[in-house]
């Protein structure tokens, strides 16, 4: 977020805030988040069950649930907000300008429809090419995304793909439209290993390639670490840690991201005992005072009880943490 | 050395046929999947087996044979050398009925949500009419929870402290072996490693024996004593866990290797494995992976290879060595 | 332990669990619901009034001692001309109170409501989760059955099952025995919803890990559908049930309107309205009109109750 380059950032969130207002009282699900993505950048959006990392991101795309709303804070898309725009002008910059892609392949393709009349249509919509050159393009989308036979395949209906070839369809209907932002919602947690190694793949190339902005928004470390460029930590609807992925990996400033990389078992562990995070993380109705994190923390102080976290911006540090890990001075649990 | 589970040429066929009307009006001959086709391997007392795979692999198939939820198509598989589905004396099914628990992979399904967790926890003993006095609240503490929680619901635990309690239900009759059905994957990892440690440290208290079936390599290699890799109903290979590490041997082992994602691999540029799992209704003709194999022959399509045994590795490939 | 029900303990207890109650998300969807709240003091009001009925009642029709004829056709809320007796809602020809045929009246319909709600639900939660439990041919059996019985309008199997009971029974006990006629008619007739309705959700809950869990430690069949299946598939039930009660009231009016169901010795709101139509063109309004209001009110704050209780007991809405 130092960095200053000439073009405004793809996708700048400003102090977010999300509410749903419940009989018990305000939930926040996302509370005072900042992040920018840049052309051709994945940042990583990472976080446990319940960290409001998706809950972000459909706050980005207007696609939230009511009865949540956005409270506070800007999301500016390409300098321009787009946060308290209409919802049929957010519906036109959502297949233009921002691409999605879930976990499900089947909740984002339209069964009754053949992926190629998904593709064209959409195409159609965005650009203005003929009903023809549009089914061109659409043929070479599927090409790019990997699908072997796309000529011959692209009028299939999407219960006639493989769950991966309909990850790859999903795929090619985010990019059909060369949007500036594409979100990603967890969207390999529904494939297998090997299948997951491809979507990752292809997901970098063509960001790479197209200079595409990246959301990527997943609970897999290991997704992060060979996908994503710059990471955010998200704990109980904020964000802990912000910084470029190998840093935030290696060397974790905040403890609660120490924690999450410690208790990932890997190879380097052999049988020893996993570092374990006490409890779990506090429901949103039930926010302990102070920072949220203090309860299952070791390094909290009378501080950290008090007083809310400091903001990521404000310290000009990575971590939002009163007392964080100083990986210089002291050794980092691994 | 006591194998305490001997799995013997385990096969199960599913009929996935549609219904008979379905077969007559659209001339379609009945479907048969082969969840599990001849697999061989021992699990020995005190140690922890892991079975991974993908989907389609048979692994939770395999899992639910050895607890007698489902019955084999074909071979064996024999706890304490004795052999479920064939055992005629119930007084022996029953004591192993009790020596074998599982754990299930969704702590939110695998409770009762309208049963008190003390009456979940005791019921495989009290369905038995044994003892339960002061039982639930014994297993409540010794996997980390308090005694006041046995006359809570389900609903006031979060998923990892379901999985606490369904783990104490497994402990409650004693058990010697316990198949764990991906006990981890819908667990936060945080919260993971809470429960893996806690597994871990059972198994010493109470010298248990567990079979581990699991997708995630990362969690297998941190849990197993000795591993068996499964793709498409057979078992590839099967190796004591360092050596599958450092030495696999099959393709498709090394394959799954490299395509796992990686803590300290960044942005790392490999090239991902070809091809997906193909419909285990119609599997491929001989080694069911070679047309994914990038060192696949002729042969390999032809003759589907024999479990042959080099070192301490088991592997079924034409062509390792 | 004291056994005095009131002790401290126990009464701190008792008010705890109903100040849980009260704070329940159930609780509050209920307050939060004017017309499930008003729906249910409408059905509170008017079965009370049933139920205590003898208490309330200003006469009782069924004693012809009591009767006077000469106040027959008394309007509602004037003196008669006669007699210069009072009557709230009106008298019918033969000088009965029809408030308090209708207090009466309303007991035999609900009575045949409730009982006959009861029936349907015992046997179409047993062959619901029969049938989904056991599948295979006892499923396709099960569910034919129900499926040939659906396309019939229930009230028709309803007169085929209350023809032939008729027929079987001896004449001298028909009218002692039409009121259990009925019971069995309209329980027979509305078991399909129920059947239905458990086999599906059975058809979930049987898959999910803790009925495995239980039949890894080696429980039967039965103990697994009575002891871990049936306790969660009851959320379902009870709408039904709900809604089926209000159908019940409704079809035992609608066979005693045409004349085959409770006698006129022993009138239920159905019958109050065959008798009170034939009155309908002459001026005597009311003699029709406060039966089938009451039966109108009645069913449909059933009904509403049932569609607010469909949605707070449904997870998804939430």
């Amino acid at each position: 977020m130092t960095q200053t380059t000439d073009a405004p950032p793809v996708l700048s969130v400003r102090d977010l805030v999300v509410e749903i207002p419940t009989r018990a009282g305000i939930l926040r699900p996302t509370d005072g988040v900042s992040y920018d993505i840049r052309r051709g950048e994945i940042l990583g959006v990472v976080g446990e069950s319940g960290a409001g990392k998706s809950m972000t991101g459909n706050a980005v795309i207007g696609l939230l649930d009511p009865p949540a709303r956005i409270a506070g804070g800007e999301i500016l898309l390409n300098g321009q907000r787009i946060d308290r725009l209409p919802r049929d002008k957010m519906r036109h910059i959502r297949g233009d300008k921002i691409g999605m892609i879930f976990q499900d392949p089947l909740t984002s393709l339209n069964p009754l429809l053949t992926i190629g009349d998904q593709l064209t249509e959409t195409i159609l919509e965005h650009l203005d090419v003929s009903q023809s050159k549009a089914r061109e393009r659409a043929i070479a989308a599927l090409e790019e995304v990997g699908i072997p036979a796309a000529r011959s395949r692209i009028d299939s209906y999407p219960h006639e793909f493989s769950g991966g070839m309909r990850q790859r369809v999903v795929i090619a209907l985010a990019l059909c439209a060369e949007p500036d932002l594409v979100i990603a919602d967890e969207p390999t947690t529904a494939l297998d290993v090997s299948v997951q190694a491809q979507i990752i793949a292809l997901l970098k190339r063509l960001c790479r390639e197209k200079g595409v902005a990246v959301m990527l928004v997943t609970h897999d470390m290991g997704v992060i670490a060979e996908a994503a460029d710059r990471v955010a930590v998200m704990y109980a609807g904020r964000l802990v840690e912000l910084g470029p992925v190998q840093e935030v990996v290696e060397t974790a400033r905040h403890p609660y991201t120490a924690g999450l990389m410690a208790s990932t078992p890997r190879a380097s562990l052999g049988h020893r005992r996993l570092r374990q995070i006490p409890g779990a993380m506090p429901r949103l109705n039930a926010l302990p005072t102070g920072c949220p994190f203090h309860p299952r923390c070791d390094r909290a102080e009378e501080k950290c009880r008090q007083e809310p976290a400091p903001s990521l911006g404000a310290c000009g540090g990575r971590a939002a943490c009163w007392f964080p890990l100083d990986p210089g001075k002291e050794e980092n649990a691994a | 050395m006591s194998s305490l589970i001997s799995v013997r040429g385990l096969t199960r066929i599913f009929d996935v046929s549609k219904p008979w009307l379905n077969r007559v009006l659209e001339r379609r001959p009945k479907a048969y999947l082969t969840a599990v086709s001849d697999v061989d391997f021992d699990v020995e007392e005190k140690t922890v087996y892991a079975l991974v795979g993908e989907s389609g692999s048979g692994k939770s198939t395999i899992g639910k044979i050895v607890v007698g939820l489902l019955s084999p198509s074909g071979g064996s598989v024999e706890i304490e050398g004795i052999d479920l589905s064939h055992e005629p004396d119930a007084a022996k099914v029953d004591r192993i009925r009790s020596d074998v628990q599982m754990i299930f992979q969704d702590p939110y399904a695998s409770l009762n949500p309208r049963w008190r967790v003390r009456d979940i926890i005791v019921e495989p003993v009290s369905h038995r009419g044994g003892d339960t006095e002061g039982l639930a609240e014994k297993l409540l503490e010794q996997v980390g929870l308090s005694a006041h929680d046995a006359s809570k619901f389900p609903h006031e635990f979060s998923g990892g402290q379901r999985q606490r309690i369904c783990i104490a239900r497994a402990l409650a009759s004693n058990p010697r072996v316990i198949v764990c059905d991906e006990p981890t994957s819908a667990l936060d990892v945080s919260v993971q490693a809470q429960v893996l440690n806690l597994m871990s440290d059972l198994r010493e208290e109470l010298g248990l024996t567990y079979l581990f079936i699991s997708h995630d390599l990362t969690v297998v290699q941190h849990m197993a004593d000795r591993i068996g890799v499964l793709y498409l109903g057979r078992l590839v290979e099967e190796a004591p866990r360092d050596r599958l590490f450092t030495e696999p041997k099959h393709p498709y082992t090394e394959m799954l290797f490299d395509a796992a994602p990686r803590m300290d691999a960044f942005g790392r540029e490999v090239n991902p494995p070809q091809g997906e799992i193909p419909d285990a209704i119609n599997p491929p003709s001989g080694c069911a992976f070679h047309p994914r194999c990038p060192i696949a022959t002729e042969r390999c399509a032809r003759e589907r290879p024999e479990m042959r045994t080099i070192g301490d590795t088991r592997v079924a490939c034409h062509l390792a060595e | 332990m004291s056994d005095t029900p009131l002790s401290p303990v126990r009464e701190a207890r008792a008010m705890r669990r109903l100040k849980r109650a009260w704070d329940s998300d159930f609780a509050y969807s209920f307050r939060r619901a004017p017309v499930a709240v008003i729906s249910f003091l409408v059905v509170l009001t008017l079965v009370l009034a049933a139920v205590f009925a003898p208490l309330i009642a200003p006469h009782d029709p069924f004693d012809p001692a009591t009767l006077n004829l000469m106040n027959g056709f008394t309007p509602p809320g004037e003196a008669n001309a006669f007699t210069g007796e009072f009557f709230l809602m009106g008298t019918d020809d033969q000088g009965r109170d029809v408030f308090s045929t209708i207090l009466f009246g309303m007991r035999i319909s609900l009575f045949v409501g409730f009982a006959a709600v009861l029936l349907a639900m015992v046997i179409g939660v047993t062959l619901g989760l029969v049938a989904a439990y056991i599948g295979g041919w006892t499923e396709t059996i099960i569910m034919r059955i129900a499926d040939v019985q659906l396309t019939f309008p229930a009230i028709l199997v309803a007169m085929l099952i209350f023809g032939i009971a008729k027929g079987i029974t001896p004449p001298e006990y028909r009218d002692q025995m039409a009121i259990w006629v009925l019971i069995l008619a309209i329980g027979l007739s509305d078991w399909v919803q129920f059947a239905r309705v458990v086999r599906g959700a059975t058809l979930v809950e049987k898959n999910k890990e803790y009925v495995q869990a239980a039949r890894m430690i080696g429980r039967s069949g039965p103990g697994i559908m009575l002891r871990h299946i049936l306790p969660n598939v009851l959320n379902p039930v009870l709408v039904i049930a709900t809604i089926s009660l209000a159908l019940a009231i409704i079809a035992e009016a609608t066979l005693s309107f045409l004349g085959v169901g409770a006698p006129p010795t022993k009138p239920s709101l159905g019958t109050l309205i065959r008798i009170g139509q034939e009155f309908m063109f002459s001026g005597e309004w009311w003699i029709l009109f406060f039966p089938a209001v009451t039966l109108l009110a009645l069913a449909l704050s059933i009904n509403l109750l049932g569609d607010w209780l469909r949605d707070a007991l449904n997870p998804r809405l939430r």
